[in-house]
């Protein structure tokens, strides 16, 4: 799914990574155990996906492991069939 | 046998003059925290101890003894001194939790510094409030938040010096940006420590309140007396133990017992720079074989919610003691920790203002799960009515958690703001504007906040700086915040917002202003949810009442709408 983890990828790199930081995030870059997206604004994050893709992320399957790379949301995203 | 022993028997004989003996201080003495922490540990024979093992998500660890902190620190305080900085600048460190965070602190007070420190997560606008009321000369940060300090620059002619400690050349810095190597400068042996007093200011944590800008409670290197103490008998620290705070120096917890209580008792202690996973905390545990663990409720429940699994993978065996600060810890989770570790979470409870704990469960006191606790032998503490201030003699009845002044740690100001440093004090007490009642064998149960500061996973949220920067959002035409209950967090921000003409509600919306407070502000201020309303409930003289708005959140009764706008 390459065109869905362009668009995440971007999405944190707008949102989550300060104008001007030098900091490079890829597919792998771990976001929760690294630091780059902190357990609150891993709301906001969950929130995107569920508007972007239409879908509705139980609590318990948002996780900081699940959230933690880009790789890992799209593991989760295909739990709810997204393309 | 624990270091407090019977806490009865502790209440009754203890006085603050036990710390002074044990920290050798007397009166009119030098005291400086940086020097307590470092240099007399060193002097006591302990200078190839650990003092800190640090691990950051990639599991790269670097390992200092105190003999390293000793040099470290006072390399740090030469090289301020070098740069011109004076006893009483305001020194900010705006980092992630990495080694020269903890050894800046101690560097800033042997060279006589207020150590001003900041959560790293707080955004531009966070930043700004906090260094500009301060006045603040330096700021200690790495490349990572770099971009967030320059955007503020134009607004702080007083910040002087900006010093990054991780700058690899990659990027070339700006005019008074500097890069700073703590291990790679060269090494200052003998410093000449400030020689503080009791009373000289060491350290200035921002705390928010319902209205305003949020405060800088000031304490003072006297606050050693407490922190030593209460680290000692409520962590119940011994030589061979190895400590965990999870706690960010950013907060108060992370530098009252994250930095100098563990470190006066001469603890080695253990920092994890990574954000939340449960199996790499435990991992963490084992691997160190951790045997004090200081940690938070909202972090306990996150545990809990993540199961028992990633416990049964990890031998844990070497943990003995567990504490917890920040909300109330609820009764299941000291219930869950006994289940699962052997040992129940001994709730403590204290404020930035406090500076060190004040009503706590202590080692071999009967524990009751849900319950504060009991006044720390030294602290008078009792709850006052909510309008007389006079305390409460009947047990179960809800009044002001209130502490008879005079204890080592209280703070001594807030920084530009003594009226309401003046306004905490009523009948003789300082009011701590938390809620709770007493039983009848005295142990303390906190019902909740008196005012309408918001508390997200122990930390305290102003809804008035939320409401100011949502002002701003081009949609939103009015606020208001209140918290909102969280089985995790104890309480979320919400928002309810009224839109200009011309804006409509919309999940893209909502987004877009959750991400605006978080980027502004920080995470922690984010609304986890926002409500679209057509007007808000206010008084007849145009004031939001929140309460309202509040109480529909919990459930609760809305009490007097007498003043009510069309009510």
């Amino acid at each position: 799914m390459p065109e869905m983890k362009d668009i995440i990828l971007n999405y944190i790199k707008k949102e989550y990574v300060e104008e001007g930081d030098d900091i490079e995030v890829t597919y792998t870059t771990p976001l929760i155990s690294g630091g780059i997206v902190d357990s609150f604004s891993m709301v906001s994050l969950k929130r995107f996906l569920e508007n972007k893709y239409n879908i509705q992320i139980p609590d318990a399957k948002a996780t900081p492991k699940a959230f933690d790379s880009v790789n890992n949301i799209i593991e989760l995203l295909k739990e709810f069939n997204v393309k | 046998m624990t270091h407090i022993g019977s806490y009865e028997d502790r209440r009754k004989n203890f006085t603050w003059a036990i710390s002074e003996r044990e920290l050798e201080y007397k009166d009119e003495n030098v005291i400086n925290i940086g020097e307590y922490c470092s240099d007399r540990i060193c002097r006591m024979g302990k200078k190839d101890k650990l003092a800190l093992i640090w691990e950051n998500h990639t599991g790269e660890e670097r390992r200092y003894t105190f003999d390293d902190m000793r040099v470290l620190t006072n390399t740090i305080a030469a090289y301020l001194q070098k740069l011109g900085l004076k006893p009483g600048d305001r020194i900010c460190l705006f980092m992630d939790k990495v080694p020269e965070l903890y050894f800046g602190f101690l560097g800033i007070l042997k060279m006589g510094g207020i150590a001003q420190p900041l959560f790293s997560a707080f955004g531009s606008e966070s930043l700004v409030t906090r260094l500009a009321d301060a006045q603040t000369a330096a700021i200690f940060t790495q490349r990572k938040h770099l971009a967030k300090v320059r955007n503020i620059l134009a607004e702080m002619p007083s910040l002087k010096h900006v010093i990054v400690v991780d700058d690899d050349g990659s990027r070339p810095l700006r005019e008074g940006e500097l890069a700073f190597h703590m291990d790679k400068e060269e090494r200052v042996e003998h410093f000449d420590i400030y020689p503080s007093k009791a009373e000289t200011p060491s350290v200035l944590h921002y705390t928010s309140g319902t209205t305003g800008k949020p405060k800088g409670a000031q304490h003072v290197h006297y606050s050693l007396i407490s922190q030593y103490i209460t680290a000692k008998y409520v962590l119940d620290l011994k030589d061979n133990d190895i400590y965990w705070c999870t706690a960010d120096p950013g907060w108060v917890t992370g530098t009252s017992y994250g930095i100098i209580g563990a470190w006066a008792n001469g603890a080695t202690q253990c920092v994890l720079d990574s954000g939340f996973e449960a199996s790499a905390w435990y991992r963490f545990i084992e691997k160190h074989k951790i045997t004090v663990w200081y940690s938070a409720p909202t972090a306990i429940r996150s545990l809990m919610k993540e199961g028992e699994e990633p416990i049964k993978k990890c031998n844990l065996s070497s943990l003995r003691h567990l504490a917890s600060v920040g909300e109330p810890l609820n009764a299941e989770a000291v219930i869950w920790s006994e289940k699962v570790f052997g040992l129940p979470f001994l709730d403590t409870y204290w404020q930035t203002e406090t500076g060190s704990m004040v009503i706590s469960n202590y080692p071999g006191m009967k524990i009751k799960p849900g319950s504060m606790g009991k006044p720390f032998p030294g602290i008078t503490a009792t709850v006052v009515d909510l309008k007389t201030f006079e305390p409460i003699t009947k047990a179960g009845i809800v009044g002001l958690i209130a502490i008879k002044p005079g204890w080592p740690s209280m703070f001594r100001t807030y920084w530009n703001n003594v009226e309401t440093y003046r306004s905490k004090f009523k009948n003789g007490w300082y009011i701590s504007g938390d809620r709770a009642s007493i039983d009848e064998e005295g142990y303390f149960w906190f019902v909740g906040r008196d005012d309408d500061v918001i508390n997200t996973a122990g930390h305290l949220v102003g809804p008035f700086e939320i409401e100011s920067a949502l002002l701003e959002h081009p949609a939103v035409a009015e606020s208001a915040v209140v918290g909102k209950p969280d089985p995790v967090n104890m309480e979320v921000v919400k928002a309810f917002i009224a839109l200009k003409p011309g804006y409509e509600a919309s999940k893209d919306l909502d987004l877009d202003i959750m991400n605006f407070v978080r980027k502004k502000l920080s995470a922690l201020a984010m609304p986890q949810e926002i409500e679209f309303v057509r007007s808000l409930p206010k008084t007849r003289s145009g004031k939001i009442m929140r309460r309202v708005l509040r109480a529909k959140e919990w459930g609760e009764e809305i009490g007097d709408t007498s003043t009510l706008e069309n009510d």
